[in-house]
């Protein structure tokens, strides 16, 4: 049986309704875009890198609820951290998307983004919630094509 | 008499002509009866694929347990079967069409490959640089890309009929659009995203005036209105048999014969041929100068048996049973606040586009998913027409013959859960 509130945690709406970092970076040293064609979720991302720390992150663009609280929560939780940091945060939320998490200790690592623990339940939905990290890996290599996740 | 609004809900009209017995035809197809995620199924994405009869299953099964050989070649009885059984479906594609000639009917894949061919084809033989093909702002992108396709390779234009805000087109633009310049008109029947059904008689009548041949894709329009090719007029006719309620890979071009003699052989290879040399190939006669190589033969037969199907019910009466429960749904969700609906044409198949404030299309999909309604949310492919309506995508109903009043009822209480989830 399928559970809603398994993928529709009360988290995400918060951060769908509200969402975080929702702006434009005026002068961002990095930038990368993401996009998804069939489903037309599409993001910006923007990156203030100061050496190898992240001092600011943004985002924009349109999506459903999971991918914009995807890329919500992320801008949260990557924001003052080092670019080597981010990339062991987006290894450990890539596991738990494709199901591959394996204590609650790994889950209580990640904090909020632990509200997208269900998404690998709904095998349609790992693409909305993968695509804000995608781009942020590409914004972080200084990537400039377009990130696609489907 | 008896209205078909009746039909939908009451047991006592069994004899009119116009009753459909929707619980007897829901007995047809054995996947209504499957529970998805504990729920009954309610399967309202007919637009994107349609479900197949038990008769239509048990002929592609009958085909390969007992029929299995290969056509136009064998002089073993097998071989003899199978050609029979798929020259059969021709002629039945014929009268589902009323066309003149089964030599107008040619086998495709589908839709895609149906127009891919007269692009290719006819656009080899009659459009040059500097020419215009024009299509409309509501197609699909299978009647887009191989238009642009055609006008990259020989430096044609592609042009565009407009549509209003109710996603029906603007004829005076069309009008405007038209000229001695013009090959071809290609449109849809029905649009797949905003569920419009085109005037194509008069699109065809106006493109005649200039002596421009018109295509009409008619994937989601055969399924579910009568077509009779001869009395539009239509020059090309395109539809596909899995949404048809027959096998996926399977279509029909049908095309006048005039105009199919003079195109080239759209692929080579056998069947399509008379006599092959080194120094010059005779091509095969119609419709076989366009079936090259081993065809879908199961796909073919399952597809005759499709329309046996379909004729045995009745066209009208299924478009007219449809259009009750369009009406029905879109009264109902008209009421539903916060909702709109994409495509409001005066004349409509059984289609209802819809967007929700405040929710994605796929949060849509996924909420309805979880109770075992099937719907589709995206594009459509058709992203100029999201575009059009400033949306990325839009949930979307799209109803057949075997859907009832209280699917569309499920349908609505589960868009009222989504609003209250979101809310």
């Amino acid at each position: 049986m399928f559970d809603l509130s398994e993928l529709y945690h009360d988290i995400i709406f918060d951060h769908n309704r509200k969402p975080r970092n929702f702006r434009k970076i005026q002068g961002a040293n990095r930038m990368a875009e993401g996009y998804n064609p069939l489903c037309g979720d599409q993001i910006t991302i923007y990156l203030n890198l100061d050496g190898e720390v992240i001092r600011d992150i943004s985002f924009q663009g349109l999506g459903c609820a999971i991918s914009k609280a995807s890329a919500s929560m992320m801008t949260d939780s990557v924001k003052g951290k080092t670019m080597a940091e981010a990339k062991v945060l987006f290894d450990k939320v890539h596991k738990m998307l494709i199901g591959e998490t394996g204590t609650r200790s790994d889950l209580n690592e990640i904090g909020e983004l632990a509200a997208l623990s269900g998404v690998c339940n709904f095998p349609n939905r790992v693409k909305c919630a993968s695509l804000a990290w995608h781009t942020l890996r590409a914004a972080l290599k200084g990537d400039e094509t377009v990130v696609s996740t489907e | 008499m008896t209205t078909i609004g009746n039909a939908i809900t009451s047991k006592t009209c069994q004899d009119s002509p116009t009753y459909l017995d929707v619980g007897k035809v829901r007995q047809d197809f054995p996947i209504l009866k499957e529970k998805v995620r504990g729920k009954p199924l309610v399967y309202l994405d007919n637009a994107a694929t349609s479900q197949k009869p038990q008769v239509v299953i048990d002929t592609i099964t009958r085909y390969y347990l007992s029929e299995n050989s290969n056509i136009h070649r064998g002089i073993h009885f097998l071989s003899e079967l199978a050609t029979h059984a798929y020259e059969d479906a021709r002629l039945k594609v014929k009268g589902f069409l009323n066309a003149s000639a089964t030599q107008e009917v040619i086998f495709v894949r589908g839709t895609t490959e149906g127009i891919n061919l007269v692009a290719q084809s006819y656009g080899r033989g009659f459009v040059k640089a500097g020419d215009e093909i024009i299509i409309s702002a509501m197609e699909h992108h299978s009647n887009i890309v191989p238009w642009q396709m055609l006008c990259d390779q020989v430096g044609a234009r592609l042009r565009v009929i407009p549509i209003n805000d109710n996603g029906e087109l603007l004829i005076g633009e069309y009008e405007r659009l038209l000229n001695a310049k013009t090959r071809i008109v290609s449109v849809a029947h029905v649009s797949n995203a905003l569920g419009t059904i085109n005037p194509i008689r008069q699109i065809i009548e106006m493109a005649h005036r200039w002596n421009t041949p018109v295509l009409i894709d008619g994937a989601q329009a055969a399924p579910h209105l009568a077509v009779d090719v001869q009395d539009l007029d239509c020059d090309f006719y395109v539809f596909s048999g899995h949404k048809l309620f027959g096998p996926t890979g399977i279509g029909v071009l049908y095309g006048k014969a005039d105009l199919l003699e003079k195109m080239p052989p759209y692929q080579g290879g056998g069947d399509m041929i008379r006599s092959v040399t080194f120094e010059k190939t005779l091509y095969n006669t119609l419709p076989y100068k366009f079936e090259a190589g081993t065809p879908h033969i199961a796909g073919v037969i399952g597809l005759g048996s499709a329309i046996d199907y379909l004729c045995r019910i009745g066209l009208e009466k299924i478009a007219a049973y449809e259009r009750e429960l369009l009406d029905y749904a879109t009264d109902v969700l008209s009421t539903v606040t916060g909702v709109r609906i994409i495509g409001t044409a005066k004349e409509k198949a059984g289609i209802l586009s819809f967007v929700i404030d405040g929710v994605h299309p796929h949060d849509i999909g996924t909420i309805l998913d979880c109770d075992g309604i099937a719907i589709r949310a995206g594009h459509h492919c058709a992203m100029p027409v999201m575009q059009r309506f400033g949306v990325p995508a839009t949930a979307r109903a799209s109803f057949a013959f075997y859907n009832t009043k209280e699917e569309v009822d499920a349908l609505i209480r589960a868009i009222h859960k989504v609003i209250e989830v979101f809310g």
